[in-house]
């Protein structure tokens, strides 16, 4: 071993390009590449006609950009040592808390505040639970999703609650130089999150915390604002995904997000290399896995699979990614 | 018998990395002895215990029993050929009754399916009666309800009710009363009066002298002698414990500063009661103590790791109001841990990430984390620290560990605090990282930073210290300044009280 040198390894050994992509691009970024590629030869293979029309691949994008959100706000969850089940009913009742504001003030912008800050103080209770109750994360959202729920059901009297707003709807189906909003608003997040988990200050931290919440601590992170945190920007990030959902459905529904957005979302991010000890992961992969996700649903319903065996699938690829993540842990 | 009919370490090594933990030690055990094995932390007394035990396998020489060499592959082996080890923290389940404790994995059943819990709890009545316990448990009695005494109690009933040929205890009245440590010894006396062969390990030496035959000295993995009892002295020990001959590895010259930088007042957590101290610039204060004393546990209330219960700790004359590392960081302390796999490092992650992590306040720009300022800041210090790695990238797990404590240092020289707590800076470090920890400790004195040095090593607590405060027991029991610092001095206020004195117990 040399005495040390003070530029990175990828200055100072230029490699030849194909192991220097496969240093950058990250191996197992590569290997998602690959079973999306798999997945997509499958479908076009089976479905070529469909799936490949440019209605369709802008379908998957549209379907793709609320679970994209979530599946993000998860990892940052997840790399922080964390989890949130109680994403989709948060999703619930934000879709009916935005809703509810539109009717009674009529104003967008009103259901869009609503929407965020009801998603914030929902994250903020599973962050206070979380942090100073010292309940287990998992046990702490399981309660937190069924409150959350039937507050859903409560305020909204379980009934869908329609959005007469032609400004607010502008979001779920209008369209910005071709491509619909919803797009933009995923690729402006995943931006955001990109900026935030891997380049800022406090996103290095979260990796730390998730690493080794105790060396965190002894380096003087203050841990406990740093979970409520977490949990808060969850719960906003929830509250976004379902404003977009309310805007795309015209409406606000109790039930809206029940239908697994949360399974899903941690799919996607445990598919992206998170490890569920926190520590690990990115939003690129998070990325990935929420593509391979849409693809899976799209071709499955292309290829008319019932929709009780789509269950079984989603169900059986949450369990193959975290046996394939922790084959790869104990590996190394 | 003789002494190849029972058993018997022969020049037996065993290595952990860079740390020879055992260095061709050879010892016999006798049928109906006593031994008592003593060193300081780390001088291989727990490696041995291991070996005998069949958890650890030696590089080489063998274990002899009824002069036959043999190899233990796992500790059923050695619990075969009868040897068994009391370790000091009992391993009952609490959940479970004191019957099930004693007899687990041999407990009588009914139509080989259900627990015979009449004849469980006749057994266990007899197991109580023989050692006297009787009165103080009932077999149906959860061990959660047990007081520490009682636990270490059961954890004995268990290892030896069927009857042992070697039997380890390994600091067995650590957590013992006077009248319970009494009533071990009565156990002990009667199990070797049965022909079995005693190893007792202990760091109280007037308690050692009065029920040992004979007395093992393990120093640095190395026997250093072997010796009747008969005769031995505490300074006699305690002297050959320490040694002389690493004693001059590092000296430096103490300054004579008034200014203090830290003072702790009455500090008292849950671990550590009521400890004042104060650090002057430039001057490093020791702190002795044996393992359990409380040392680590008042580095962690002074960098506010520990709840403080009660007390004040002051830098620079302004009291720290929270007890949070983030305030103790801002104040100006800095804290390389002992556990640096599990305290300081994140393994995973590069040496300039780790090198950076208490400094993001410098490294960041508008809230983004800027490489080319990190660089700036840690590339010099790794190169002073000469830290040897391909790159700065290279992920800490890959180093060795004395250049993964230079990591853990680089972060506080990045930080510049006023005051560095390093507690045991060079454990399982090779020596020539330890001489380059060593001059950076006097080279920071010598820079005006007040340095806490906790260690077990006597040589360089001795060679480094201008004061040594020497803890027991989660106090202070004594505050040694040069030139009278001594190690037998320092271990003579380093031994806990002892709970009794067991020669005035007769059975």
């Amino acid at each position: 071993m040399n005495t040390v040198e003070l530029r990175s390894s990828a200055a100072e050994n230029p490699r030849h390009g194909m192991s220097r992509i496969v240093e950058r691009v990250g191996v197992h970024n590569i290997s998602l590449l690959a079973a999306l590629a798999i997945l997509i030869v499958i479908f076009g293979f089976l479905r070529g006609d469909v799936f490949f029309s440019s209605r369709n691949l802008l379908n998957i994008g549209l379907g793709i950009t609320i679970l994209g959100v979530l599946a993000m706000s998860q990892t940052v969850v997840i790399v922080a040592g964390g989890l949130d089940i109680a994403v989709g009913a948060i999703v619930g009742l934000t879709t009916v808390s935005t809703a509810l504001a539109i009717q009674q003030t009529g104003s967008p912008a009103t259901g869009i505040v609503a929407g965020l800050v009801v998603g914030g103080i929902a994250g903020l209770v599973n962050g206070i639970i979380i942090t100073y109750g010292r309940v287990n994360a998992v046990i702490a959202t399981l309660g937190t999703m069924a409150i959350f729920r039937g507050i859903a059901f409560i305020i909204s009297d379980g009934q869908s609650i329609a959005i007469f707003s032609d400004t607010f709807r502008f979001i779920g189906i209008g369209r910005i130089l071709g491509l619909p909003l919803l797009i933009w608003i995923l690729i402006l997040t995943a931006i955001a999150f990109q900026l935030f988990l891997a380049r800022s200050i406090v996103g290095r931290n979260i990796y730390a915390l998730g690493g080794n919440p105790i060396v965190a601590r002894f380096s003087g992170i203050n841990i406990n604002r740093y979970r409520v945190g977490i949990y808060i920007m969850s719960g906003v990030a929830a509250g976004l995904a379902g404003i977009l959902l309310a805007a795309r459905t015209g409406s606000g529904q109790p039930v809206s997000g029940s239908q697994g957005l949360e399974l899903e979302a941690i799919t996607a991010a445990v598919l992206g290399g998170c490890a569920l000890q926190g520590g690990k992961g990115t939003i690129v992969g998070a990325l990935l896995g929420v593509a391979i996700i849409g693809v899976l649903n799209n071709g499955m319903i292309l290829t008319s699979v019932p929709t009780f065996y789509q269950l079984l699938a989603k169900g059986s690829l949450l369990i193959l990614a975290v046996v394939i993540a922790e084959y790869h842990l104990n590996r190394t | 018998m003789t002494q190849s009919d029972f058993f018997r370490l022969d020049n037996v090594s065993k290595r952990f990395g860079v740390v020879q933990a055992l260095d061709k030690v050879s010892i016999a055990f006798q049928p109906g002895e006593l031994l008592a094995l003593v060193g300081e932390n780390g001088a291989g007394k727990s490696t041995m215990m291991r070996i005998l035990e069949g958890v650890f396998q030696p590089d080489s020489g063998t274990v002899h029993s009824d002069g036959a060499a043999v190899a233990f592959a796992e500790p059923r082996d050695s619990q075969k050929a009868g040897i068994r080890v009391i370790h000091q923290e009992p391993e009952i389940v609490p959940n479970l009754t004191v019957a099930e404790n004693i007899f687990v994995g041999e407990m009588p059943r009914l139509a080989g399916l259900f627990l015979d819990w009449r004849t469980l709890e006749q057994q266990t009545n007899a197991v109580l009666n023989t050692f006297g316990m009787d009165r103080d448990m009932h077999p149906r009695q959860l061990c959660s309800t047990l007081g520490p005494a009682q636990r270490q109690m059961v954890e004995i009933m268990r290892a030896v009710r069927a009857g042992g040929r070697l039997i380890a205890f390994d600091e067995p009245t650590s957590s013992l009363t006077d009248d319970e440590a009494r009533r071990l010894f009565a156990v002990i006396r009667r199990l070797r009066a049965e022909g079995a062969s005693i190893i007792y390990i202990s760091h109280r030496l007037n308690e050692i002298i009065d029920l040992a035959d004979r007395i093992v000295v393990l120093r640095d993995g190395r026997l250093v002698d072997d010796s009747p009892a008969a005769g031995a002295t505490e300074q006699g020990i305690a002297k050959l414990m320490v040694g002389r001959d690493v004693a001059d590895l590092f000296t430096r010259q103490s300054k004579d500063v008034q200014e203090i930088v830290l003072e702790v007042d009455r500090l008292t957590t849950d671990q550590v009661k009521d400890v004042s101290l104060t650090v002057r610039k430039g001057e490093v204060l020791g702190i002795a103590g044996l393992m359990g004393a409380g040392r680590s546990e008042l580095a962690k209330g002074i960098f506010g790791f520990d709840r403080r219960r009660s007390g004040r700790v002051v830098m620079n004359g302004v009291a720290i109001a929270q007890d949070s590392p983030q305030a103790a960081i801002v104040a100006g302390i800095g804290f390389a841990p002992e556990d640096r796999k599990h305290e300081a490092l994140l393994l995973f992650r590069s040496i300039l990430d780790n090198a950076s992590l208490c400094v993001t306040d410098k490294t960041g720009r508008f809230g983004f984390f800027s490489r080319r300022r990190a660089m700036d800041i840690v590339a010099p210090l790794a190169a002073k620290m000469s830290i040897k790695a391909p790159s700065l990238d290279e992920e800490v797990s890959k180093l060795s560990g004395g250049n993964q404590q230079k990591v853990v240092l680089t972060r506080w020289l990045a930080r510049q605090p006023m005051l560095l707590i390093l507690d045991e800076p060079t454990r399982g470090i090779d020596i020539g990282a330890k001489s380059e920890i060593y001059r950076l400790i006097g080279e920071l004195a010598a820079n005006g930073i007040g340095l806490i040095l906790i260690s077990s090593e006597m040589s360089e607590l001795i060679g480094l210290a201008d004061r040594i405060l020497v803890m027991a027991d989660g106090r202070v029991t004594a505050e040694l300044t040069r030139p009278n610092i001594d190690e037998a001095a320092i271990l003579h206020f380093a031994m806990p009280q002892s709970p009794s004195s067991p020669g005035d117990h007769v059975q």
